[in-house]
């Protein structure tokens, strides 16, 4: 060591060149996709929209498997009761469905809380297995729930979608009928959702407890040892997907103004399609969902007329990824280029050789 | 009167519970591994069977004679070829490729089979009854429940008394030091997979003779077969009886109160044993 305390004898920075242009490019693409209503079809909005929160959703996944080392294949459930409470919120309480969708984040947390208490209590392959049953369990008990259409559904009254916040202002700038407003409105909100979501982990996990978080992935017993509250941060890191994933829901169902139980709590829909994303793009990293929700809209695209095949061919891929290229697309491109453009991990620079 | 009946269903109807168990229960105790398409793998035994006896018009039971021996070849090449290649420090390849496997079993039998509901014919058997004084039972659901005793006795008879079986459990509390004494894991791990197919192609006989199946019911099997598993113990196959027949008993007496509430009832009697019990009825092995 050093005896010098004036000038710190070495840097520890996060940063790359990489990243730092990587930054001025999504601070621009964002500004982009901002003004992209004012010269982009309402199909291309539509699929913007199904792109964006599928990304959302694929960021809180890889939040809590990539990082937090919990696999779910529950994250239906959030989805569901998001969007079961913005339908409650809209229907029952007459709110506008804009702020109802923070209802939506409110109520995935809540019935997070029950739901990390019982699949806590599972380890490693059962936990997946739990958070499931857990999903099938709200989706049985919402098909109970008469007052928001049983086991049938139920859809957005058509005064609360007609005059839903901001939808009259936007179709009189746009000169759109309002139901494209409403596409566009929602649009808008999955942008700054998904914005959001990727600034706040990234921020998370250039942190002192994103350090923690991945100490307790990589060895939970040495985490410990050096003071880092392991359970602590499993209950924070899922509680803060349930959160996420409870918006995202209650924002994809503003879009669809209708609700049923099977397809609000539908584990292909929810999270078999966002494993794969994560896998495909590159499980825990930032940028591995971003390319991953890119290559699975194309193959969607691609393969949209052959039905069940399109899901086989999902499938086959996954498996296939996971045993060539655990790391996914991204890990191939890492290794090839070194480039990293969310870097999350501590470099040492600067610092004297003789000490 | 009819209290005793539906008690008496929820039971037999534990066997077939214990039964899609069984296979999970054996894989997971060797090689800590779960399979999360093994409601998948029923369902695509089923449909072999009802293949062998619409093609060459058998009896179901000797289809499934004739579709054990495919199933066991299935199961060994899975793990030989593909599972092993997962298996590791790391829960995610296993799972993830098991869970990707499922959504292409599933959707390969959709776009095979069709979405339509299926049975297998069964004759006399679906309807015949045994008169017990007090309550009649069916005798399909009787031989059900027979064959998931002899399945647990038979694969304990495996575990405990034979030289296969010192190897299993041999490999699954050490398989380096197993591989030392001549053992190779990966074949080992492969023949336990081959003999849990066999027992899968025991229940999805016993499934597809019962009640209609379809491409997309794997995975509510692998749900009560999983939740057999945990309410019974990790580890011991007769706890997985017990779990079996708890999930049976709840649905059926849930049905009975209110027909929608069958599966949720089995669910919250899951969640229940889960709270007071978090490691099972019968906890056996350390994890």
């Amino acid at each position: 060591m050093r005896t010098d305390t004036h000038t710190p004898p070495f840097v520890v920075s996060t940063h790359t060149r990489a990243s730092q242009i990587a930054a001025v490019l999504a601070v621009a693409l964002v500004a982009v996709l901002i003004f992209l209503p004012f010269f982009a079809g309402r199909g291309l909005i539509q699929d913007m929209f199904f792109i964006l929160t599928m990304l959302v959703l694929a960021q809180f996944w890889n939040l809590l498997a990539g990082y937090g080392g919990m696999v779910s294949i529950g994250q239906q459930a959030f989805v569901g009761m998001g969007a079961y409470a913005m339908f409650g919120g809209v229907i029952l309480a007459g709110m506008d469905p804009i702020p109802a969708i923070l209802l939506g984040g409110l109520a995935a947390v809540i019935v997070a809380i029950p739901t990390a208490f019982f699949a806590f209590r599972l380890q490693g392959p059962y936990f997946a297995i739990g958070t499931w049953v857990i999903a099938e369990v709200m989706r049985l008990s919402m098909a109970q729930v008469k007052a928001l259409g049983g086991g049938t559904g139920t859809s957005l009254p058509r005064s609360a979608t007609r005059e839903m916040w901001a939808t009259d202002w936007i179709a009189t700038v746009f000169d759109v009928r309002n139901s494209a407003a409403r596409d566009i409105l929602t649009y808008w909100l999955a942008l700054a959702l998904a914005a959001a979501t990727i600034a706040a982990i990234y921020a998370l996990l250039r942190s002192k407890p994103g350090l923690a978080l991945s100490a307790v992935r990589d060895n939970p017993e040495a985490a410990k040892s050096v003071g880092v509250d392991a359970g602590r941060m499993k209950w924070f890191v899922f509680l803060t997907s349930a959160f996420g994933t409870g918006l995202a829901g209650a924002l994809i169902y503003v879009q669809k103004a209708r609700i049923s139980p099977d397809a609000a709590f539908s584990v292909t829909d929810w999270t078999a399609y966002v494993l794969f994303i994560v896998i495909i793009g590159g499980i825990g990293t930032i940028e591995g969902p971003i390319i991953g929700v890119i290559v699975f809209f194309l193959l969607q695209s691609l393969l949209a007329d052959y039905g069940s095949w399109y899901l086989f061919t999902l499938g086959i891929i996954g498996i296939v990824v996971m045993l060539v290229a655990p790391r996914g697309l991204w890990g191939l491109i890492t290794d090839k280029t070194g480039i990293q453009l969310f870097p999350v991990r501590r470099r040492l620079s600067g610092g004297a050789l003789d000490t | 009167m009819i209290w005793i009946d539906t008690l008496a269903q929820g039971i037999l109807l534990g066997g077939l519970y214990a039964l899609f168990a069984a296979g999970l229960s054996l894989v997971f105790g060797i090689m800590r591994l779960v399979n999360l398409a093994h409601g998948d793998f029923i369902v695509m035994a089923a449909y072999l069977i009802l293949l062998l006896v619409t093609l060459m018009g058998l009896s179901p039971f000797v289809a499934a004679i004739i579709a054990a021996p495919v199933m066991f070849g299935i199961g060994w090449g899975l793990q030989k070829h593909l599972l092993n290649r997962t298996l590791g420090n790391d829960i995610l390849p296993p799972l993830l490729v098991t869970f990707g496997l499922s959504i292409a079993l599933q959707n390969a039998l959709l776009e095979g089979f069709s979405a339509d509901s299926q049975r297998l014919p069964t004759g006399a058997i679906s309807t015949a009854s045994i008169d017990l004084g007090v309550l009649t039972v069916g005798v399909l659901p009787l031989l059900t429940f027979g064959s998931a005793i002899a399945v647990i006795v038979g694969l304990n008879q495996l575990f405990y008394r034979t030289e296969l079986g010192r190897a299993f459990r041999a490999t699954s509390d050490d398989a380096t030091t197993a591989s030392l004494m001549g053992i190779r894991p990966g074949n080992i791990f492969a023949i336990a997979t081959a003999i849990a197919m066999l027992v899968v192609t025991l229940a999805a006989l016993y499934l597809g003779m019962r009640s209609n199946f379809d491409p997309n019911i794997g995975p509510a099997r692998l749900i009560y077969a999983f939740q057999a598993v945990i309410i019974g113990g990790l580890g011991s196959l007769w706890g997985t009886l017990a779990g079996g027949i708890i999930i049976g008993l709840a649905q059926t007496v849930g049905a009975a109160v209110n027909p929608e509430w069958q599966i949720l009832a089995g669910h919250v009697a899951f969640l229940i044993v889960l709270l007071v019990r978090p490691r099972g009825l019968f906890p056996r092995a350390v994890d």
